[in-house]
């Protein structure tokens, strides 16, 4: 029987074309789901780009927040977290850290005093492959509500019409805060008297009921000098990571961490309404900073400071900005590891 | 149709079981990295936990091969599609069981912890590395796209064989008794 031939061959020959329907539609729901045929999705590639200078990122950098300082140290816990989470790190005891200090630019050549906001990656191993990173910022409160609303800030940011700012703070209401913030907030000229806040929610739980939705931020044990922003620019364009290495060389520094725990209510999705300042803080514990090294070189430099990266005890709230950030800091690492050429480690390996 | 032997029932139950857990990986895999909403963080959970659990089945699955065999393709069929055909079983075999180790070692080497199941804290399996994150990074990219495209062979043949060569290949791993059967 040859298969092509009379009836035979055009039932085989219907079912060929039907065969090639069934694999067309699969590799089309493969296409679509994919995002390639939607240039609508605000997807993890089109959020790191809109962060870029005019020039283009920095190769083998991170995409934000691109220049900092490694630090290493320990978490001392108190104890007090206990009642609250279950995270290892919260019982009492030493447990290593890994940080990063930065300023809050994409731009590599930004001088440090014209940054307003500034930045700590922190990562707290525990045993059992516990971790907990945070990147946390010294403002008070986010610029905006959503992650899409960052999108068009970046990119709003990046325009040349005239206008711009003026039509995305109107869309944007609770943008004006911040912006008022930013005018008005005093700078330190260190980050050791920077405070440095989560912004977004997290839930802490304990056992199978409890759970706490909670905001965390470091205070540091270092008072405060505010320097007025003509003074900060005047200063070298590294003056932040300079001040650290020689401020460390008189003893390790420390910061408070203060866990706030939120009433009913409160906003916990919105990273731009701050909390009322009456909500109960906890002291769960110490960060001391006993060593900095440079970024380029430094046990920081492979650290994806992913806020969802979360020990048992502790887990992502209703606030959609986590997820998002997760999503886009992935970008950012793949693509710098995968540009280790172009910013090559100075010091020779020393394993 | 001369009398077909199936795979085993365990086979078959694997067989079609993991084709679920392996086209759901495709999907929620090319959908999570171009999502920045909040689905995506269940959706890497999920995308872990499923590459782990396939991994648990791909060695019973090679058990079971070992145990029970495979029946015999049809001496009808041309040399060229039995190439096709036992080679493309090799890459399938293989993908199954390359993938999510190259999953795990491409978060190992990330220096990223790998929860699974909810909770379950796996071991890194590769110390941290760019240079084998980038490298793993990428050979889990593309052979997930080799993979859907082999995928999508293996459906076409086997709707080949059940519909126009009707040579009892597609019956040996269908997902019922056939009478012939033993």
């Amino acid at each position: 029987m040859n298969p092509l031939q009379g009836q035979s061959g055009r039932r085989a020959l219907g079912y060929g074309a039907l065969i090639a329907v069934v694999v067309a539609i699969g590799a089309a729901a493969f296409i679509y789901t994919a995002g390639w045929v939607s240039p609508q999705r605000l997807t993890p590639d089109k959020l790191v780009a809109s962060l870029a200078p005019p020039g283009g990122p920095a190769l083998g950098r991170r995409r934000n927040h691109v220049k900092g300082i490694c630090f290493t140290g320990v978490f001392e816990a108190n104890g007090a977290g206990m009642p609250l989470s279950t995270a290892p790190m919260f019982v009492r005891g030493q447990y290593p850290v890994i940080g990063r200090f930065n300023v809050a630019t994409a731009d590599p050549n930004a001088p440090d005093g014209t940054v307003p906001v500034r930045g700590m990656g922190l990562q707290i191993s525990a045993p059992g492959e516990e971790v907990w990173r945070s990147a946390m910022i010294t403002a008070p409160f986010f610029p905006v509500a959503t992650p899409q609303a960052f999108y068009e800030l970046q990119l709003t940011a990046h325009s040349k019409a005239p206008d711009a700012m003026k039509t995305f703070a109107a869309a944007h209401p609770e943008f004006a805060a911040f912006g008022a913030w930013a005018k008005s907030a005093s700078q330190t000229g260190s980050y050791a008297e920077d405070r440095f806040n989560s912004l977004n929610s997290f839930v802490l739980t304990h056992g199978t009921g409890q759970r706490s939705a909670v905001r965390w931020s470091l205070v540091p044990t270092a008072t405060p000098v505010p320097v007025p922003p003509d003074e900060l620019a005047k200063r070298a364009p590294d003056f932040l990571e300079q001040e650290i290495a020689q401020r460390i060389q008189g003893g390790p520094l420390h910061w408070t961490m203060m866990v706030t725990v939120a009433a009913p209510g409160d906003p916990t999705a919105d990273p731009s309404k701050a909390w009322p300042q009456d909500r109960r803080s906890v002291n769960v514990g110490t960060l001391v900073v006993q060593k900095v090294q440079p970024d380029r070189d430094g046990p920081c430099r492979d650290i994806n400071f992913d806020p969802t990266v979360l020990p048992a005890g502790i887990t992502t709230s209703d606030d959609p900005f986590p997820a998002a950030r997760s999503s886009a800091y992935r970008v950012s690492f793949d693509r710098r590891t995968a540009e280790e050429k172009d910013w090559p480690r100075t010091a020779s390996e020393a394993k | 149709m001369a009398s077909v032997k199936q795979f085993s029932p365990l086979q078959r139950v694997l067989h079609w079981f993991m084709a679920l857990c392996i086209l759901t990986m495709f999907f929620v895999g090319v959908g999570m990295v171009s999502s920045v909403t909040p689905r995506y963080l269940g959706l890497v959970e999920f995308h872990k936990s499923l590459g782990i659990l396939i991994l648990i089945l791909v060695v019973i699955r090679l058990w079971a091969r070992w145990r029970y065999g495979a029946p015999a393709l049809p001496a009808s069929l041309p040399e060229p599609l039995k190439l096709a055909a036992v080679s493309s079983h090799y890459l399938l075999y293989g993908l199954m069981i390359v993938m999510p180790l190259l999953g795990w070692a491409m978060l190992s080497a990330g220096a990223y912890p790998v929860v699974v199941f909810g909770g379950l804290r796996l071991p890194p399996i590769l110390p941290q590395s760019e240079f084998l994150h980038t490298i793993l990074w990428d050979a889990h990219h593309y052979l997930a796209l080799a993979f859907f495209a082999v995928v999508l062979a293996h459906l076409s043949a086997a709707l080949m064989h059940a519909l126009i060569r009707r040579d009892g290949v597609f019956e040996a791993m269908a997902p019922y008794p056939t009478r012939e059967g033993d």
